[in-house]
């Protein structure tokens, strides 16, 4: 199925810097799509454009449209803070709110009003399950999420995104921070979760991209070079440029 | 441990920095001795003067007799009628210029204003509380004019620093707020402002304990020479322990000198006290700081 759709795409930010050029493509449910490609390509910008969080950036001009289940996005009346809850971010610094544990996951709820200690006790720890954390600190729910390691905490911001219900997880070189046994952990919620979430990624590297990709999209220089199923972009590029990427002849 | 062959106890190098060090600490010394002198000297000529009568007495026999009541209650009622209005307005305005200001130019006319405000000599700040509380307003002499006069001063001290505590504030904390689904101003209210807590209370006890110990802005505006009572609503004027100083050492003939100390002493352990309620939020706020 479609979730996402996105036609000639165009973002530039004030500084002039042409970011995203005519982008088109549809991103499936139920899988995880890979952003790869060198630093700089727009990835990121992307990723933004998808829960709108490019609104708190210096962008001065956007064109084309990015369909979610149908509905463009990038109307200015569409109702942003629920786009946020269904699009869900995780982002490459693990960065917990100044926070206990438990109310790092439970922030976005009780911020939407949910007041129910049940229905939050619940919600935290499904979600902290599904980020494969629950084990490790259910002991210690009420201490500072600052007291968790690097690998730990950016689990942690993984759960305090699900425990929204979103429907999409964008993931922003999420384990850059983070040492292999860590990225294991990750990459290991993410296979699990893409049966019942979109998932967008932008892996910190090839290896990885080709570990956790069903789609993989080519950004390059705020172009999208080429988009297929994983096996083809590594077995069988079409685009030169591509495979150059791929022999790690760039970035 | 091999000794480090740059700097042993012998070289040279090590002799100069020794001699470098020692200096810097014998000049911070002095600079600490004038004010620990006037704290001491005030403590001693003072102590004395303090007693419970003292505290909560009206002056008698001309003021050269009987306590300083309506000086403490009325420095109190001042300090506290311009935390009313300076504290809230001066917390929102920072709120306003550091969340929601676009980088204007406007913004930057404000902010320079602002900065400019806290230069202004305190007699500027009474004339003008004369002529805009006091006469245009109708307020007469009273403590909600020098309140209001004194709130004027203390603002862009509130401003400023509550500003400065909201931008150091990480700016990565509002995105991921953002991303959950939140409005700014409930990242705001549940991030920011929590975080900013510890320096915004800093800033206002400095503007108030400011405003507590200026005589200018209330000379004509509130301050009174001798009430025989308290104060007993905003409109009255009140007496004010620095305008009580600058009176009974200069204004009264014959005063004992004994008054005079235990007067400053009072007012220099409310000012004092404020200055370490301050310092102690600051440094614990430090020491739990997460980021
Ligand atoms: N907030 C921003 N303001 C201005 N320019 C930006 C901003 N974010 C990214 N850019 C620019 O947009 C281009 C794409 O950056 P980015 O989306 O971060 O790429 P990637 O994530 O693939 O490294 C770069 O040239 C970068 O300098
Ligand atoms: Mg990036």
């Amino acid at each position: 199925m479609d979730k996402i759709v996105v036609e000639h795409l165009n973002l530039r930010y004030s500084d002039g810097t042409e970011s995203l050029r005519d982008l088109n493509l549809v991103i499936p449910a139920n899988a995880i799509t890979a952003l790869m490609g060198p630093a700089g390509g727009g990835k990121s910008t992307f990723l933004r454009a998808l829960n709108r969080l490019n609104d708190l950036a210096d962008v001065v001009a956007q064109s084309g449209r990015v369909l979610i289940d149908g509905k463009d996005i990038l109307e200015p009346e569409m109702d942003v803070i629920a786009l946020r809850r269904k699009v869900g971010m995780v982002f490459s610094r693990p960065l917990p709110l100044p926070l206990t544990i438990y109310q790092n996951v439970s922030y976005g709820l009780e911020v939407a009003g949910e007041r129910n200690r049940e229905v939050l006790d619940k919600a935290v720890k499904l979600a902290l399950d599904q980020a494969e954390l629950w084990d490790e600190v259910h002991d210690r729910l009420s201490d500072p999420a600052e007291a968790l390691s690097g690998g730990q905490k950016q689990r942690l911001c993984l759960a305090r995104a699900l425990a929204l219900k979103p429907e999409v997880i964008l993931l922003d070189e999420p384990t850059s921070a983070l040492d292999p046994v860590a990225t294991a952990k990750i990459e290991s919620s993410l296979s699990e979760l893409k049966k019942n979430y979109t998932i967008v990624i932008a892996p910190h590297n090839t290896q990885q991209t080709a570990r956790v990709a069903d789609w993989v999209a080519f950004f390059l220089q705020g172009e999208m070079i080429e988009f297929g199923p994983s096996k083809d972009i590594f077995t069988r590029p079409k685009d030169k440029r591509t495979e150059e990427y791929i022999l790690g002849r760039y970035g | 441990m091999k000794s480090d062959k740059l700097i042993t106890p012998r070289s040279s190098a090590y002799l100069v920095e020794r001699i470098g060090f020692s200096t810097l600490a014998i000049l911070s010394f002095l600079l600490a001795v004038p004010i620990i002198g006037v704290i001491l000297y005030i403590i001693i000529h003072g102590a004395p003067a303090i007693s419970w009568e003292f505290l909560s007495r009206m002056p008698s026999d001309g003021m050269k007799a009987g306590g300083i009541l309506p000086a403490i209650v009325g420095t109190f009622y001042l300090t506290l009628g311009t935390a009313i209005f300076s504290v809230p307005l001066g917390i929102a305005a920072a709120i306003y210029l550091s969340e929601y200001a676009p980088e204007n130019r406007l913004t930057r006319i404000i902010r320079i204003a602002i900065i400019n405000l806290a230069g202004i000599p305190s007699i500027v700040y009474g004339l003008f509380g004369l002529g805009l509380f006091v006469i245009f307003l109708k307020l007469g002499t009273s403590i909600l004019a020098a309140s209001l006069t004194l709130s004027i001063m203390t603002l862009p001290v509130i401003i400023t620093t509550t500003e400065e505590s909201l931008r150091a504030v990480p700016y990565a904390f509002r995105v991921v707020s953002t991303s959950l689904g939140t409005s700014r101003w409930q990242t705001i209210r549940r991030v920011v402002l929590p975080q900013a807590v510890p320096g915004i209370l800093t800033g206002v006890i400095l503007g108030l304990e400011r405003a507590a110990g200026e005589t200018a802005p209330i000379l004509f505006t509130g301050a009174t020479f001798f009430l025989p009572q308290l104060p007993n609503s905003p409109l009255d004027a009140t007496m004010a322990l620095p305008y009580h100083l600058f009176v009974i050492s200069t204004q009264v003939p014959g005063m004992p000198i004994q008054i005079q100390y235990g007067t400053v002493l009072v007012l220099l352990v409310f000012v004092l006290g404020m200055n370490i309620v301050a310092t102690v939020i600051r440094s614990r706020a430090r020491a739990r700081r997460q980021w």
